[in-house]
């Protein structure tokens, strides 16, 4: 019985981490078609500056939480300032021009903060389930990436911003003759994805320790979670990250971590070979 | 269209082909030898994503799956059987099979571009995943031992085929992969300047329109990512006795990442672009590695970058282009004063 609550609390908690993680690029995709493959740097930049304001003395969950998002949506704003706005429309170019953004933030924040890892202390301590011990951390991200989704459909549903927002995604000659400038859409929705991505990389830098080199190992989970899901950005992430996450989790607990990422990943080509849309693209169709 | 179509024409120019020969001869003799063999393998490794991505327009994000298994595969082979004739052979042949397979499996599901990129990244990933994974006994390979992380060092490298004494390291390894190259680079043209290769170039610019001219376009895209995962293979066996280690490392997202920017600033299209680009950007890279001054990726990652903006095409093609302009400029020019003068004449007649 305390297994059975130790494995479901796992799952969850992966789930969690998939729909975390990917929350950033699952915007940035739904609303403007981009792959943005720096995404794993966003979240590793997100986790370094968690762990230089704390050390700097600030409070953890004020450096968690606003300043991560803070500084990566910044970096996101003058990302897409400098070189996304001038490659929409051509997705190979704007994956090969990301992927060398992702290179290079990895060679600076090397410079910077050199090649070694770094942690930061956990802020909430284990509790007990019977005799297994657990990370009440994981607790918070799960709570953390509920409310974040919560927060994201309640916008996307019921603000004038999120109508906006959805407009746009639909159809955005529509939205441009109407009076919105679809640049400006895109540039904020590519900044609100950074942030996202910022708040992630802070919220998992106490579980994850960090390392120039992270951002590898994000970028793959919350691609395919991404893309499996498909189009609708709150449905899809959701979706693909319980599926990929039970799935995940399962595997691993009946044979070795390494294998369940290797199903997961055997999993995501078996499912878009299905369904090349994404799961939103066959199924849920006109969700946000 | 004009450019791209000038060199899918699959002309050669017997003379440039010839001078690049007398430089491969006598580069040993400028140039370290062990420095020029791991460039012209890289070249290799480029040129196979340059056949398939320049030519028929299929970009994979994780073409390192090739050229690590390529790799993986003759270490282990040759630890099995001693002599490395039939290594060779088998590391083109099995990550050709393993493209087949992935390659039927997406080019037949009608998967877009996107899609592509993800589930070729997938693959490498899932390969460096599981060997990274592989430390200990249980996984063993007749007689070679995996060895997860830290890879398999000691393989017999290449040897004269038929004798195992007699190994080829050094400057006799330079000439191997050198010829190597220009069969590969022949090979390539001459698929290029045939029906199939038109195919593919009609399927680059316009598949509906192959289509419905009775080609199966996944057939030809599945044969070209066959083709070009066994010439990756083979710069991977090459790579591996070159370095006679192999590691995880090869299949990482880092080596898949490279070649794609040697090839794409080389210039896609051509096929002496990516293998200039890989001979230029490794050389650049090895030069990085000796200090510690700028981080090596940094200044990948800003040359991929100014290249997608600036110069999408890449290199080579823009040169041509530009080679192309002056000499019409220079016709023009031509055509324009001698004009000039015969109304000259004609004015002096009357």
């Amino acid at each position: 019985m305390d297994y059975a609550a130790v494995v479901l609390l796992e799952i969850l908690y992966m789930i969690a981490f998939l729909a975390l993680t990917s929350a950033g690029l699952a915007v940035v995709f739904g609303m403007m078609r981009v792959i943005n493959l720096a995404h794993g740097e966003f979240v590793m930049v997100g986790g370094y500056t968690t762990i230089a304001c704390y050390q700097a003395g600030l409070d953890i969950w004020f450096s968690m939480l606003v300043v991560a998002p803070l500084v990566v949506g910044i970096l996101g704003l003058i990302i897409e300032r400098l070189v996304i706005r001038f490659l929409y429309g051509r997705m190979i170019d704007t994956m090969l021009a990301t992927w060398g953004l992702s290179l290079l933030i990895v060679g600076l924040v090397t410079l910077i903060f050199g090649n070694s890892a770094v942690s930061v202390q956990a802020p909430i301590g284990s509790y007990e389930i019977g005799q297994f011990q657990m990370g009440g951390y994981n607790l918070f991200i799960i709570a953390l990436a509920i409310l974040l989704l919560l927060v994201m459909w309640l916008v996307m549903r019921f603000t004038r911003l999120g109508l906006v927002a959805r407009g746009a995604m639909q159809n955005r000659d529509v939205a441009s003759s109407l009076g919105y400038n679809p640049e400006r859409i895109y540039m904020w929705t590519f900044t609100v994805g950074a942030a996202l991505s910022g708040l992630a990389g802070g919220a998992l830098a106490p579980l994850t320790g960090l390392l120039p080199s992270v951002g590898g190992s994000y970028i793959a989970k919350s691609f395919i979670t991404v893309i499996t899901g498909g189009a609708a950005i709150i449905t899809g992430t959701v979706s693909s990250a319980l599926i990929f996450g039970t799935v995940n989790q399962i595997v691993s607990f009946a044979s070795m971590p390494v294998v369940g990422e290797i199903a997961m990943l055997v999993l995501a080509i078996i499912l878009l070979r299905l369904m090349p849309q994404g799961i939103t693209g066959r199924f849920f169709k006109n969700s946000a | 269209m004009s450019i791209s179509s000038n060199f899918s024409a699959g002309r050669i120019s017997w003379l440039w082909f010839a001078l690049a020969c007398l430089v491969l001869l006598i580069a040993p003799a400028l140039f370290d030898v062990n420095t020029m063999t791991v460039l012209l393998i890289w070249a290799l490794f480029a040129l196979s994503l340059g056949l398939m991505w320049g030519y028929a327009g299929i970009l994979s994000f994780g073409h390192a799956a090739y050229f690590g298994l390529g790799a993986y595969t003759f270490a282990v082979a040759s630890m099995n059987i001693g002599e490395s004739t039939l290594p060779l052979l088998l590391a083109m042949l099995i990550p050709a099979l393993l493209a087949a397979v992935i390659g039927a499996m997406m080019f037949y599901g009608r998967i877009s571009d996107v899609y592509m990129g993800v589930i070729t990244l997938v693959v490498s990933l899932i390969m460096f995943k599981f060997i990274n994974s592989t430390a200990g006994d249980a996984y063993r390979i007749g007689d070679a031992r995996l060895g997860g992380f830290n890879g398999i060092p000691a393989f017999p490298v290449l040897n004269v085929p038929g004798d195992p004494e007699l190994q080829i390291y050094g400057l006799g390894l330079y000439y191997v992969v050198a010829v190597a190259l220009l069969i590969c680079y022949l090979l390539c043209r001459w698929i290029l300047s045939s029906w199939f290769g038109r195919v593919l170039v009609g399927i680059r610019e316009n598949e509906a329109r192959i289509e419905l001219l009775g080609y199966s376009a996944p057939l030809y895209k599945t044969a070209i990512f066959t083709v070009s995962a066994a010439m990756a293979g083979l710069a991977g066996s090459l790579f591996a006795t070159w370095a006679e280690i192999v590691t995880p490392g090869l299949f990482s997202l880092g080596q898949s990442a490279e070649v794609i920017i040697y090839t794409i600033v080389g210039g896609l299209g051509t096929l002496v672009g990516p293998m200039l680009g890989a001979i230029g950007l490794g050389f650049l890279k090895l030069l990085l590695g000796e200090q510690t001054v700028v981080d090596n990726s940094l200044l990948l990652g800003v040359i991929l970058v100014l290249v997608v903006l600036l110069l999408p095409s890449g290199i080579v093609p823009s040169f041509v282009r530009w080679r192309q302009r002056r000499a019409q400029a220079a016709a023009a020019r031509n055509k324009a004063s001698s004009t000039r003068r015969r109304r000259r004449h004609h004015g002096e007649g009357t």
